[in-house]
């Protein structure tokens, strides 16, 4: 090993565990994806702050730890489990629920349980237009055949290696051509261990041609639980032609969640893949990994990216935008409110390819600083190699406006709440990207409820 | 009302306020002219708690409460209001309900109830009549591309919907036309009453024929050198400062 990786135990302990996970899998095309990726995940190790990408987001303190791996696909939740789940759940739409206009009547749920999908928990749309099925029961399915596998890029991701070498649950949700969903799709992720656990969902998204969603994407987990868990989560999303998917991410976890996500997506011609993740205070370390191919002509993608972190957080986000075709547009915005002694990074990557004429592409990081103790390091890179096209980027760090906040108190206003007005005033152009009124509530809701007391 | 009692302030090592003595009863309207860079806006910036002012000397009572000890918020809901020589632009805070947020808290130091949003609307279209501000600017950003004679009516419109107990109006005039101007004046003729007390801070004896002050002061390097009726400032108007040195 070179010194970009980095040795440890869990390293070991998974070299053990692939050869379960692979005997179990019964499906000679996924095994053969598995064994290929273990070998790539080997190659790789898991990397150290040398490695220019995980520059700010020391994995050390995450991989020393050893977790119960859930090596077992055929994992059951146990009574227990069920019913605390349900509790959760139900503190969770009383949180969230009814801002999406009453219970079941908003979105659709659907509901995993340390990745189990449970339908029992779930209320799902009836419509012949949608599959929803696990990633195991998926594999004869034609959408899984042509898109598993072949979206992610495994090439120097280490932990989407692993993932797709060791995955042992997740969600497929296919969408067939000209359907439209009448209500979000929110999926509650329920995450509960008595001991360290590692979780590696692995989820595939297929839009087809003129159809729509929305998927809202949270998660659960027990407030009073020491137990460390490790979550390393890969979507693959695809979008066919004229396909709509916006993907909302909102990420409140408790500290011990550690979680490492990835989501790439394939676009063809005239789609539209928007995607929003929202971090907050709660898990300790979150990495997020976004990368787009926008593969066709014609194409807009957006990433909207908001976080508001507090404590001794570090919250990640790296996005890549692959331009290869002409007249694409992208378009990201990413707002940071740095509180305490947390950390946030935000590494943006654009390339457009030599093809890519008349591009349009913008990239714009805002972050303000909350307290002397809070560090954020922004970097775009662009690399263009067409030659007509438009790009920009911007970077700003600063503090909360001085002078705009004596005016608000010599207005009767008090500190804290000047604050939190010029706070969402900052969030105000990312949260007015949220299309569904009654989550955007929420998002700039949770925003003031975190700030309290900072 | 205000108590002005040997007034020194400095900002960054540099001492602005040099001693200055002021006592503003209720009901009255004080004009206080000078130089450039004499302190007046210095002077307004100490009274509603501008941070980086210090205070080495002296006390500043309002209603016998000393202010100096105060927050700018506190300040606020005790009744001081200040007209900003530069108001600053706040995007993504909506002015309205930035305004409500401000009434509510006053309201609640005063022991009242906050406004319902009926309650709200009815006394923000009745304040806006008053100093006929543009409908349309209440619901923009604060301030956000206000062109500079807009801003001052806001500053006059927030003073309507937060009636203070003392006003500074701090060049209110400056940058107004003359039909603005006459707007303004007549707004805050309104709002005078025995219970408030208005302090101007002007470069104009224009503004002064529409807002009869009862008393004008001079402020020069620091203090105040001399205080006249109304006449004074058409004195200062015709000699400039220089011989008052
Ligand atoms: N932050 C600061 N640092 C240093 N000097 C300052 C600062 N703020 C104000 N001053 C100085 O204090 C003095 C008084 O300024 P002030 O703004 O009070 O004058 P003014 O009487 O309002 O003038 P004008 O009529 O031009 O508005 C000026 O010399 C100014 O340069
Ligand atoms: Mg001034």
């Amino acid at each position: 090993m070179t010194t970009k990786q980095l040795e440890s135990p869990l390293y070991e302990s998974l070299q053990a565990q692939f050869e379960i996970v692979s005997l179990q899998d019964q499906h000679e095309a996924t095994k053969a994806y598995r064994t290929q990726a273990m070998e790539t995940f080997r190659a790789l190790g898991f990397p150290s702050i040398k490695n220019e990408e995980w520059r700010f987001a020391n994995v050390l303190p995450l991989v020393k730890t050893t977790y119960e791996v859930s090596a077992d696909k055929n994992a059951q939740i146990s009574e227990e489990t069920l019913a605390h789940a349900q509790s959760l759940i139900a503190a969770h739409k009383e949180d969230i629920l009814p801002k999406l206009k009453g219970e079941e009547k908003g979105a659709y749920r659907l509901v995993t349980i340390n990745g189990v999908f449970s339908k029992e928990l779930s209320f799902l749309p009836d419509n012949a237009g949608i599959t929803i099925s696990t990633i195991g029961e998926a594999v004869d399915h034609p959408g899984y055949q042509e898109y598993f596998g072949k979206i992610v890029t495994l090439e120097n991701n280490a932990f989407a290696s692993l993932n797709s070498a060791m995955f042992t649950d997740g969600l497929f949700i296919e969408l067939k051509a000209n359907t439209v969903l009448d209500m979000p799709i929110h999926i509650i992720k329920v995450k509960l261990a008595s001991g360290n656990a590692l979780f590696q969902p692995r989820n595939l998204f297929i839009v087809r041609k003129n159809a729509q969603m929305d998927v809202i994407e949270t998660y659960i987990s027990d407030a009073d639980n020491e137990a460390a868990i490790l979550i390393n989560g890969v979507s693959e999303i695809a979008l066919e032609e004229n396909a709509h998917f916006f993907h909302y991410d909102i990420q409140k976890g408790c500290k011990n969640i550690r979680k490492i996500q990835r989501n790439e997506a394939v676009q063809q011609k005239h789609s539209n893949y928007s995607n929003y993740t929202f971090t907050f205070p709660g898990s300790s370390f979150t990495r997020n990994n976004l990368t787009i191919h926008l593969n066709d002509e014609a194409i807009e993608s957006h990433l909207y990216g908001l976080y508001l972190t507090a404590g001794e957080q570090l919250v990640d986000n790296h996005t890549e935008v692959h331009h290869k075709k002409p007249n694409g547009e992208s378009n990201q915005l990413y707002k940071g409110i740095i509180m305490d002694k947390s950390k946030a990074v935000f590494n943006g990557k654009i390339y457009v390819y030599e093809d890519a004429q008349k591009t349009n592409a913008f990239q714009q990081s805002n972050n303000v600083l909350f307290s002397e103790q809070a560090t954020v390091h922004a970097k775009p890179q662009l690399e263009i190699f067409a030659d007509d096209v438009k790009c920009s980027h911007g970077t700003t760090i600063g503090q909360l406006n001085k002078e705009a906040i004596f005016y608000l108190k010599s207005r009767g206003i008090g500190e804290e709440q000047a604050k939190q007005l010029m706070v969402k005033a900052f969030a105000f152009d990312v949260a007015e990207k949220i299309k569904i009124p009654a989550l955007r509530s929420y998002v700039e809701e949770m925003i003031i409820e975190e700030m309290k007391g900072h | 009302m205000l108590s002005i009692k040997n007034l020194h302030a400095r900002v960054e090592d540099k001492e602005i306020l040099k001693g200055l003595n002021l006592e503003v009863k209720a009901g009255e309207v004080h004009a206080i002219m000078g130089p450039n860079g004499a302190g007046k806006s210095s002077l307004a910036s100490v009274l509603a708690g501008r941070e980086n002012y210090e205070v080495t000397e002296g006390s500043v009572t309002l209603d016998g409460k000393d202010i100096l000890e105060m927050a700018p918020e506190e300040r606020a809901r005790e009744g001081v209001f200040l007209a900003f020589q530069y108001p600053i632009e706040i995007p993504g805070v909506s002015n309205i309900n930035f305004l409500k947020t401000a009434l509510n808290e006053i309201r609640t130091h005063r022991g009242l109830d906050p406004m319902t949003a009926k309650e709200f609307l009815q006394k923000s279209k009745e304040k806006q009549a008053l100093v006929e501000f543009d409908a349309k600017l209440v619901n923009r950003s604060l301030n956000e591309g206000f062109s500079g004679g807009e801003k001052k009516r806001n500053e006059i419109f927030q003073l309507a919907m937060l009636e203070p107990k003392l006003a500074i109006l701090d060049e209110t005039d400056s940058g107004l036309d003359i039909d603005a101007l006459r707007i303004v004046s007549r707004g805050v003729n309104k709002l005078r009453s025995e219970n408030n007390a208005f302090i101007l801070i002007t470069h104009y004896q224009r503004l002064l024929d529409y807002i009869v002050p009862d008393y004008v002061h001079v402020l020069s390097d620091g203090k105040i050198v001399k205080t006249g009726g109304k006449e004074l400032a058409l004195e200062l108007e015709e000699k400039g400062y220089d011989w008052l040195k």
